[in-house]
């Protein structure tokens, strides 16, 4: 009878767990780095695993964990950010409301560490607000304000806020690219 | 009512995009040095249980 070890389970989440280090790093040698440091650690401390409970999160959060300890000692380092994620807002939606990916992706990237989290968790892996809260180590209603204040801020780069903005395409397509040359220039 | 309508559509835009950029990031292959540092992990490990 061979006993299965519940570490086996890891390698199952690896994908969502690095998709949550490049949502987090802007930068994918940092967030593989970010993974194999959370891999390490999910097994050398495994035994605080409550089995039956959500491995997903718990590597999640020793993850976001490591993002954050590591970014205090980092905070003086010149950040080095890949070229998809710095890419320059230049286009609009287009007709069917779908956003340029890189678009998305570069306003995404302005976005504070705190609210990008809890957009990634709560409005993309499918984590409920609660298992967020306890994921990151606060309450229900600070995950809420956060990825609230993200979607508004993506809102407003990304100009989805009002109907006169789709209506004025060309308009604010065209200060888009004034403002996108001013700063190339 | 107008307001608040607008207001979900932009929310569900954002979200449907959020979940479009994850999902990307998801499928992507895993690297290699993943699978690899799990099995020098466990290769490290003194045997225990599986050999009854």
């Amino acid at each position: 009878m061979t006993a299965r070890d519940p570490r086996d389970d890891i390698v199952e989440h690896l994908p969502a767990l690095r998709a949550f280090a490049m949502s987090l790093c802007r930068n994918s040698a940092q967030a593989d780095d970010l993974v194999q440091d959370t891999i390490v650690k999910a097994w050398t401390k495994f035994d605080k695993f409550q089995q039956g409970t959500n491995l997903r999160a718990w590597l999640f959060t020793i993850l976001r964990n490591t993002f954050y300890s590591g970014r205090r000692k980092a905070q003086r380092e010149v950040a080095d950010v890949d070229g998809v994620f710095s890419a320059k807002l230049a286009s609009k939606p287009d007709h069917d409301g779908r956003l340029a990916m890189k678009d998305f992706e570069a306003a995404f990237a302005q976005l504070p560490d705190e609210q990008r989290e809890a957009l990634i968790l709560v409005g993309a892996s499918g984590f409920s607000y609660e298992e967020a809260a306890d994921m990151c180590g606060c309450a229900v209603g600070t995950i809420k304000s956060r990825a609230n204040r993200g979607r508004a801020r993506l809102t407003e780069l990304l100009e989805l806020d009002s109907n006169e903005s789709m209506e004025l395409t060309d308009q604010s397509t065209m200060a888009v690219l004034a403002a996108n040359a001013r700063s190339a220039g | 009512m107008a307001q608040d309508s607008e207001y979900d559509d932009v929310r569900r835009q954002i979200d449907d995009n959020l979940k479009r950029v994850y999902q990307e990031k998801v499928e992507e292959e895993l690297p290699e040095r993943f699978r690899n540092l799990l099995q020098q992990l466990k290769a490290k490990e003194p045997k225990s249980g599986d050999q009854q």
